[in-house]
């Protein structure tokens, strides 16, 4: 075990692949010599060389395209997306393509050697367009899986696991704790499963359900929930595709409340899809309706940002809203 | 000196722009219309073996062409595509290939995968969508792709193979770079060739896929099929420079343009181009001038869009005459035998497409399969319920309900 903060966490995961495969190729813009403009990609250029680890023009529908190929070729194609703010260009690479290379050839063809890793998220100052969180956008295709970790140990376990799934998967890091979340992770190799939620924290008054950096905002809640005397169970979804419904539903099964939180627009979030399959499946057992704390419907705001995000202050009015309800 | 802006460094002290068409491209062509090689014309290194399948596969496209056509017409398929009058530009650039080689094509290079091997069931169960179809009756007809014979599933979407050949390209690159110097170390042994038309060319997956193949140094052909129309719309309503040709030195890439309709011409062009790609480890493009003869697909009909001035002006330019009356010339073509073939290839597609209309849909497993490598639990419940509700209405869903597994 190490003390890692996340980048170091997914660079580690990287340098394995990496080592591993020696035709994997790690590719995007400023990823090269200055390893990223976050740096998760640091030092890999000297230890694999430039034609493994390489600078992309300005493309981004350029770094899907070409990694759509590469990956059909057979290589491990890990590419990095700037900003997820960014990866619109290469929306029809990703949803087009890479979604639908297996199906629409009869499994002739397939790309499941694809991961592209991407920052998303608020929390940096970063305005409309350094902030976004655009999961849902990409949750709406069938062919692709989604991945985001909520600190180091997941990081580097999610991200193997997603390297190694054969399926295309975005990874969405939460850039605002790249730095600020640290804790311990293993040198070696491992790997978590996806399509798995975790349970962080065992309540049952109420479930409280996040992925990423809202992870650590609803510990936050759930701390002032315990001391108004509420027993929060609090689960991190981890895989948006293909999403946990089991765990979800056997926890609001028990607990008859949810209240879930993401940084995105409220309106066709992926809450919305948690909330409409949980009704589904726990109508007898509810207490209350199901609740979401999100972003609201307007781009990414920059000096109004404290009031637009689902902090943990509007996520304990919620809990007490649903607990009273 | 350093070149940070990594341009010419030639000065100037006159204030003059360079003209927009200041290339002036030439076209090579090497044979004529009477199937006589023009007289100063570069050697070609063709051998007969292949300039027979050259010449067979262009034969048995065009007649497939006729038949498909007529068959949409006849409401036995619901769309098709012909190669009509670029024949000669997708046979003989396959044939310069070697099987290794990927080809990515766009939709109307169904001669490439001919010239593979392709067979006429295979050709057939594509565009009936039956259960043998490769691509499990997912796509629309003339969407092929074969694994076995390297040629990638065709996609709808225009211009999306174009940065993706770029990068299978460099896969194909990466085996022969030596870590340490990070140059090649063995010529390559297999490159791709990426076809897609000059409207396709238009789409911003060209200039990604171009750029990077000139960056990245992927070993890429990339062969504009230049035939004046995409859809309705004329090449003078899709660009205004001197062709795609002009664009390839733009990004630094080795260009050459070439008479689509003569088959010699074409396959010297790639037979040099493999050469470049393979031992440089480099892109190199091939611009192809061609006249889209036919509809764009059995969606729209031309007189809607041009002349039947202009159509009668090219349809004497038949890519396949020409290079037949060469073959005559070199005496390696009788006629009669010709005809003979060409019956009996007639009766043999209808014959083929009479069985593979009768062949079954894909199982109802095959509408769930391949959306990931195995199915995800929502859609495995989702597939589950389906098929309680065909088992409930089974009159409803004839062709799967009593095949449900």
């Amino acid at each position: 075990m190490a003390k890692m903060n996340m980048l170091h966490a997914i660079n580690s995961a990287l340098d394995i692949t990496m080592n591993e495969h020696p035709q994997a190729c790690i590719f995007g813009e400023d990823v090269g010599y200055f390893g990223g403009v976050f740096r998760a990609t640091s030092g890999l250029q000297e230890k694999y060389g430039k034609h493994r680890v390489f600078n992309t023009p300005l493309t981004e529908q350029g770094i899907l395209g070409f990694a759509n190929g590469l990956a059909a070729f057979g290589a491990p194609a890990l590419a990095e997306i700037q900003f997820a703010d960014y990866i619109f260009p290469a929306f029809d690479q990703i949803v087009n393509e890479s979604a639908k290379f297996r199906y629409r050839s009869g499994n002739e063809f397939n790309v499941g050697n694809l991961t592209i890793r991407t920052p998303y998220g608020g929390g940096i100052a970063g305005g409309l367009y350094h902030s976004q969180s655009p999961e849902a956008y990409f949750a709406h295709t069938p062919g692709l899986k989604l991945v985001v970790p909520r600190n180091p140990y997941q990081a580097k376990g999610l991200l193997r696991s997603c390297i190694k799934d054969d399926n295309p998967v975005i990874f969405f890091e939460p850039k605002r704790l790249y730095r600020a979340s640290i804790g311990e992770v293993p040198e070696e190799d491992y790997t978590i499963e996806l399509g798995k939620a975790e349970i962080v924290r065992e309540g049952k008054d109420i479930t409280l359900l996040a992925w990423g950096a809202q992870m650590e905002i609803l510990e936050q809640a759930a701390e002032k929930a315990e001391a108004a005397g509420i027993s929060c169970e609090v689960i991190d979804l981890r895989t948006i595709l293909p999403w946990d419904v089991e765990t979800i539903a056997k926890s609001v099964k028990k607990t008859g409340r949810l209240v879930i939180s993401h940084e995105a627009p409220i309106t066709n979030g992926f809450g919305a899809e948690i909330a409409a399959t949980i009704q589904e499946e726990c109508f007898l057992h509810l207490e209350s309706p199901i609740m979401r704390v999100c972003g609201l419907d307007t781009p990414y705001p920059l000096a109004l940002e404290k009031e637009y995000v689902p902090d943990a202050l509007k996520i304990f009015a919620a809990i007490k809203k649903s607990v009273e309800y | 000196m350093t070149n940070p802006n990594n341009v010419s460094l030639n000065l100037s002290h006159a204030l003059e722009f360079i003209d927009g068409h200041a290339l002036n491209i030439p076209t090579i062509t090497l044979l004529d219309q009477n199937g006589q090689l023009i007289e100063g014309a570069s050697n070609v290194d063709l051998d007969k073996e292949t300039a027979l399948k050259i010449y067979d596969t262009m034969r048995f496209i065009r007649l497939l062409d006729e038949r498909m056509q007529a068959a949409q017409r006849q409401g036995r398929i619901s769309f098709y595509m012909q190669c009509l009058g670029e024949e000669a530009a997708v046979t003989a650039s396959a044939a310069a290939l070697k099987p290794q080689d990927m080809i990515m094509a766009q939709y109307r290079e169904q001669a490439a995968l001919a010239y593979r091997g392709f067979t006429l069931e295979q050709f057939m169960n594509q565009m009936f969508s039956n259960e043998k179809d490769l691509g499990k009756g997912r796509q629309m007809p003339i969407h092929y792709g074969s694994n076995e014979l390297n040629y990638l599933t065709i996609s709808s979407p225009l211009g999306t193979q174009i940065p993706q050949a770029t990068g299978y390209a460099y896969g194909q690159k990466l085996k022969h770079i030596d870590a340490k110097t990070g140059e090649l170390s063995s010529q390559i042994d297999a490159v791709t060739i990426c076809y897609f038309g000059e409207g396709a060319a238009s789409e911003g997956d060209f200039h990604a896929g171009l750029n990077m193949a000139a960056v990245h140094g992927s070993p890429v052909i990339f062969f504009a099929r230049n035939n004046g129309y995409a859809i309705s719309t004329p090449a003078d309503e899709q660009f205004k420079g001197d062709g795609i040709a002009a664009r390839g030195v733009g990004y630094g890439i080795k260009t050459i343009r070439v008479d689509g309709g003569d088959a010699i011409a074409v396959y010297a062009a790639t037979q040099l181009a493999r050469d470049i790609a393979s031992k440089n480890g480099e892109p190199v493009l091939i611009e192809s001038i061609a006249y889209r003869l036919g509809a764009h697909s059995t969606s729209d009909d031309p007189t809607g869009y041009r002349s039947k001035d202009e159509e009668a002006q090219f349809r004497n330019n038949c890519p396949i005459e020409r290079f037949k009356k060469w073959l005559v010339n070199q005496g390696w073509l009788d006629l009669a035998e010709d005809e003979a073939v060409k019956e009996k290839l007639r009766e043999d597609i209808l014959n083929a497409l009479k069985v593979a209309e009768k062949v079954a849909k894909p199982p109802l497993e095959d509408l769930i399969s391949d959306v990931y490598d195995t199915p995800i639990p929502a859609l495995q419940k989702q597939y589950d319920a389906l098929k309680e509700h065909i088992l409930q209405h089974p009159q409803a869903y004839p062709s799967t309900a009593g095949r449900i597994k």
